[in-house]
């Protein structure tokens, strides 16, 4: 990747420090141990069992169907939950896991066969053929890399075939979400970016936390879900291990 | 837009605000929603005054060295093959973005809320250059549709209007022809800015945090707009005011915690995007180009004051959701895009005294934005700061009785300020009561206790209007 540019950094800076009273601070300066961290406290030591009952009971508060399986049975809930949405045009990820998860051929053959078309994102595409094909779909299916119980959010980390507007542009948007993904909130995620960072490997371009469907309570307050993101939304559960 | 907004004289500000019933009674209904959700949100957490304890550390060292992160930030934008612009002025933040729309020859620009660009009047800037900006946050969307009508809160912007006048403004503007539902209303801007968002040449979003170890930009969102603006334009311009970073994602967790739910009681926003540099190599979607403008416009004037900690602001507005002031008056009577205490001991700094004189005496020093801020700005020890410096410089210019009185007259002139004023004053005013009486009053009393003794406001009523206002919020 090309390197970018900086402009009037030096300036900029100099005056800061000057501000600050001190000569300018250009290394060694290390974050501090906080002398509290209530972050970690929350849900600490709960069961995968028990997270999942603290997700499912978040997701009534931000308005997301939630449901679970097994790895067998995974296919017949997820075309259940298509027919609920009534959506016969469908976009995915381009992703190792719905081979693993034994969804491949139900995107592929089955759901084809009951004359729904499927659409991979494509990093061979072009990205404004991708983008139509997102924008014209009715739904949109994507795994959950990191799931957070307490928020009900689904952390997704963009790639080549994994797309920023498959969970985005269509209406109804499923997420499906491992159970071995879940962890007790936002804390365990944030630590685990840190630490890819700090080996230096690079955090993907766009991480998103999503939590629900789109909403908003820009007039008079109240509460409209569903604006400019997917209207609504379904968690799969899936106990993987 | 600029920092200031409305008409020029303030009291003219106020009378404007307490005559429009429709918007006080909105106002305090929102107040009432916001605090009970923060309340409520905070109090799941059990340990609350530890996450403000924390959120305090925080802010504290990152001010403290904020050069440094602001160079670990800037190197890891450009590692990342984004481009990093320091901009010391509006002005200069504004040419920069300019340019920037020349060379891509844009002719459709594609926002989503920011305050900062707001502040150095960027849309005005493109738009002289004859670039069209599209306001894309549904709040927003409707302000600048309504000839550009100024936000009057800095989470709901447009939360002084109706749904009957943003129908209307819909109808005359966008030929909407339906009711005034939220959800049929919230559907029509959907449809109509979806086509805008496809076509936009650049998307401009502003940060609510940029994470210097990664080189990183945060968006806290709800509506999916941000999402939009960051994944479909060709090109990303983010704008960040210099004070908005933190070390690592691990602060970025608990900063973004507490802003959640500290402006709308949620555990976390629908959206949280972490976007970092333009898209990768073999990536999609997402901009090709970014740019990072990092804006200190009077920030930096701030740094090494009395008045540091107002650069912790993590602009959740709790504050304001607080406030019996704001309660009153609305936020339109600041004059100010940032309202509410925050605004009242902001503006001045951003902009100058001179034209917000005023502002620090819009506050009944009640201390009820103190204990609501997440990350423990004392704001109202701010305020009176601002009165204490205001009458010092009055004193130069020999004018110390006539302007403090001045300021004190509109809060006096207004009964139901000055009652709510004065009951709130038992509180701010117990450490300079002697038996009763104000012997030595802060702010514009000062130079008149100076002369006589005040009777001291009575103790017991503003905490009753208080408790009363707290408990029928909790009922909910």
């Amino acid at each position: 990747m090309k390197k970018g540019t900086i402009h009037h950094q030096e300036a900029f800076l100099n005056h800061i420090a000057d501000r600050l009273g001190r000569k300018r601070r250009t290394k060694g300066v290390k974050r501090p141990k906080w002398s509290t961290l209530p972050q970690w406290n929350v849900y600490q030591g709960h069961s995968p069992e028990q997270l999942v009952d603290v997700l499912k009971e978040q997701c009534q508060s931000i308005h997301t169907d939630v449901e679970e399986t097994t790895i067998r049975n995974l296919p017949h809930v997820v075309s259940e939950v298509i027919t609920r949405y009534q959506g016969k045009k469908i976009v995915t990820w381009d992703d190792p896991r719905f081979e693993e998860f034994g969804l491949q051929s139900y995107l592929e053959k089955n759901l084809p066969e009951q004359g729904a078309e499927v659409h991979v994102w494509d990093e061979n595409r072009s990205r404004e053929k991708n983008i139509q094909i997102a924008e014209r779909a009715e739904i949109g299916i994507t795994f959950s890399d990191i799931t957070l119980a307490e928020s009900g959010t689904v952390v997704l980390f963009s790639d080549k075939g994994k797309g920023r507007s498959v969970s985005l542009l269509p209406e109804n948007y499923i997420a499906i979400i491992p159970k071995s993904t879940i962890v007790p909130r936002m804390t365990q995620a944030a630590h685990e970016i840190h630490k890819r960072v700090e080996k230096g490997d690079p955090v993907a371009s766009c991480v998103n936390f999503i939590s629900g469907p789109s909403n908003s309570a820009d007039i008079e307050m109240s509460l409209v879900v569903g604006v400019h993101g997917p209207v609504k939304v379904t968690y799969v559960i899936v106990t993987d291990r | 837009m600029g920092i200031r907004i409305g008409e020029k004289e303030f009291d003219k500000r106020v009378e404007k605000g307490l005559a429009d019933s429709f918007m006080r009674s909105a106002v305090t209904e929102a107040q009432d929603r916001l605090r009970t959700g923060r309340l409520k949100a905070a109090e799941e957490l059990g340990d609350w005054e530890s996450w403000r304890d924390l959120g305090e550390e925080i802010r504290h060292h990152t001010m403290e060295n904020l050069d440094f992160y602001l160079q670990q930030l800037s190197e890891n934008v450009a590692k990342r093959g984004g481009h990093v612009f320091f901009a010391e002025t509006a002005e200069k933040a504004n040419e920069y973005i300019q340019q920037v729309v020349k060379e891509k020859q844009a002719k459709k620009v594609i926002k989503s809320k920011s305050m900062v660009t707001e502040e150095i009047g960027m849309n005005e800037a493109l738009e002289d250059n004859g670039c069209e900006v599209i306001e894309s946050d549904l709040g927003e969307y409707i302000l600048q549709m309504d000839d550009q009508d100024p936000p009057s809160h800095i989470v709901a912007p447009a939360l002084h209007k109706n749904k009957a006048q943003i129908r209307d403004v819909f109808r005359d503007k966008k030929g909407y022809v339906n009711n005034d539902i939220p959800e049929e209303m919230t559907r029509f801007a959907r449809e109509q800015l979806r086509n805008e968002f496809l076509s936009a040449d650049i998307g401009i979003t502003g940060c609510n945090f940029a994470v210097a170890e990664s080189g990183s930009i945060s968006l806290v969102t709800n509506e999916g707009n941000a999402r939009l603006v960051s994944a479909l334009p060709k090109t990303q311009i983010t704008v960040m005011g210099m004070e908005r970073i933190v070390p690592t994602w691990e602060e970025l967790d608990v900063l973004v915690s507490l802003l959640c739910r500290s402006a709308v009681g949620q555990k976390l926003t629908s959206y949280i995007t972490g976007l970092t540099g333009p898209k990768e190599d073999g990536d999609v979607d997402g901009p090709d180009e970014f740019h990072l403008v990092i804006v200190d416009n009077g920030r930096s004037n701030i740094l090494g004051t009395e008045f540091q900690e107002a650069l912790h602001c993590i602009r959740c507005a709790a504050c304001i959701n607080v406030c019996p002031v704001y309660s009153h008056i609305g936020g339109h009577a600041y004059g100010s895009i940032y309202p509410g205490p925050i605004g009242a001991v902001l503006t001045p700094l951003l902009d100058e005294y001179e034209n917000n004189k005023e502002l620090p005496y819009a506050s009944s020093l009640c201390a009820a934005c103190t204990e609501a801020c997440p990350v423990k700005i004392p704001l109202h020890e701010l305020l009176i700061k601002h009165r204490q410096k205001i009458v010092e410089e009055a004193k130069k210019t020999e004018a110390s009785e006539r302007f403090a009185m001045k300021a004190f007259e509109w809060v006096a002139s207004t009964p139901s300020l000055y009652n709510m004023g004065s009951k709130a004053a038992s509180l701010a005013m117990s450490p300079f009561t002697k038996e009763g009486n104000i012997s030595k009053g802060p702010g514009p009393l000062k130079p008149w206790t100076e002369i006589r003794d005040l009777p001291a406001p009575g103790k017991e009523r503003f905490r009753d209007w208080y408790n009363k206002r707290e408990k029928g919020g909790r009922r909910k």
